[in-house]
């Protein structure tokens, strides 16, 4: 990561309510491409909107937001297909198999079909690639997610709990996909603040929807990220 | 055209794979027809009464398949899957209205004959074509004004009932004209030609609500 990177995210005051609540505050915060920013805060501190906003799947109520130099939700259509989200539902079909589901999205992403073949191998899927993911354990169909939002290499990942469900060796599995070996700017939010600062270029710290800290990790403080989680 | 062949192709799959909605459409068809028959306690019936009951019978039938057309889209992800592909969103419209017309042509395939067999009394023989004809047209109507009705019943809570609470009023253009179509058609020794007047009554309401649906249903799947 150089100094003079582009940002490949950009927030200046971004504002999100729901309803009568404001979820996320004046949020301010420049990610470099090829970073990974962690986001951390308890349980609704707005960790999870932050990362759907950025996906373009919620429109910001106030506030500046750009991925890639381009403006949300204006122009979110020129940044889909260069994100991947990887959030709490694994999005995919319950009565499909994981191939037809990782084909499915291929179509729609206009991803060739050898690719499905590319990260069903990668995730360690391909003996049970027939079977509905109905009947897939959770962590089975963690891996097929992980697999399903990497399939159209994009070069932005959305990570929310991204190894939630995953035994240590399956955690091994998706590092080269969902890790810094992606090559991808990373935003990730995990209840477990060391791992995801052991990750970190950047962090973002949410504290009932306002940042109360953005800078580099080594910048914050022991007492800071235990007060964060009181 | 090639992400709403794939929705398609995946919706077709998946209705094969769980037979959620067409043979629930079809089971509410003849049970309908069967009530019809020992309520109306007649031999046979003909004429717009006939075209009455059946056309209300496969329009009640079609709000079962409206209900459930983007249930797994809602349940299972597929909206935001979808929302984050760099695609058309209009892709979604054509694929849901194509799939909710071959639930719907389905549904008829089994219907129509028990129909005419539980009240009509008769062979449907020479009139077949021109029954074919208006239901095709019928089909048109309710899969467009059905996909709409669907992708915003679907963001509610309530949406059992917003499904024919909105639906319903505005097929009843539709219902008209296909009743209306029918009825010379199922008279015996009737017309074996539907009525064009009815005809273009039909295609004009399918071609202003296609257009409609194309210029609003991006707003639809808008948060």
């Amino acid at each position: 990561m150089s100094p003079d990177s582009p940002a490949a995210i950009e927030l200046r005051g971004l504002i999100r309510h729901f309803g009568e609540r404001t979820v996320l505050r004046e949020v301010s915060i420049q990610v470099p491409a090829g970073a990974t920013l962690a986001v951390l805060g308890r349980n609704g501190a707005g960790k999870s909107t932050l990362l759907r906003i950025l996906a373009t799947l919620l429109r910001p109520h106030g506030g500046e937001v750009r991925i890639f130099g381009e403006a949300l939700p204006r122009r979110g259509w020129a940044v889909r297909g260069r994100l991947g989200l990887l959030g709490h539902e694994p999005l995919l079909y319950r009565d499909l198999t994981g191939r037809e589901n990782l084909v499915y999205h291929a179509r729609l992403h206009r991803v060739e079909g050898s690719r499905v073949e590319e990260v069903l191998h990668a995730v360690g899927m391909e003996r049970r690639a027939e079977d509905p993911v109905r009947l897939l354990s959770r962590g089975m169909v963690q891996r097929l997610a992980v697999a399903r939002a990497v399939l159209h290499r994009p070069e932005l990942l959305l990570l929310d709990e991204p190894r939630s469900n995953l035994d240590p060796a399956a955690g091994d599995l998706v590092e080269p996909l969902i890790g810094r070996a992606s090559g991808a700017t990373r935003v990730i939010t995990s209840h477990d603040p060391q791992s995801a600062l052991a990750e970190a270029d950047v962090v973002l710290a949410l504290k009932d929807g306002r940042a109360v800290y953005s800078g580099p990790p080594a910048g914050l403080a022991a007492e800071a990220l235990t007060e964060l989680y009181r | 055209m090639r992400t709403a062949v794939a929705i398609l192709r995946k919706d077709l799959l998946l209705e094969l794979r769980t037979l959620e909605t067409v043979p629930a459409m079809a089971l509410f068809a003849i049970t309908t027809f069967v009530i019809f028959h020992f309520g109306l306690n007649r031999p046979s019936i003909s004429g717009q009464l006939a075209a009455g009951v059946l056309t209300a019978t496969l329009l009640f039938a079609g709000m079962l398949g409206i209900n459930r057309l983007f249930v797994a889209e809602r349940e299972q992800g597929g909206f935001d899957a979808f929302l984050l592909a760099p695609v058309d969103r209009s892709a979604m419209l054509v694929a849901k209205a194509a799939a909710l017309f071959i639930y719907l042509a389905a549904l008829e395939v089994i219907a129509v004959p028990a129909f005419g067999l539980l009240l009509l009394g008769r062979s449907l023989g020479p009139p077949l074509p021109a029954i074919v004809l208006i239901l095709a047209l019928a089909d048109v109507a309710l899969a467009v004004i059905g996909t709409l009705v669907s992708a915003i019943a679907v963001q509610t809570r309530a949406r059992d009932l917003i499904g024919p609470i909105v639906g319903l009023p505005l097929l009843v253009p539709a219902l008209i004209a296909t009743a209306r179509g029918l009825g010379p058609v199922l008279t015996p020794h009737g017309s074996v030609s539907p009525p064009g007047k009815w005809l273009a009554v039909l295609a004009l309401y399918d071609v202003i609500n296609a257009l409609l649906a194309y210029a609003v249903f991006d707003f639809l799947l808008e948060e």
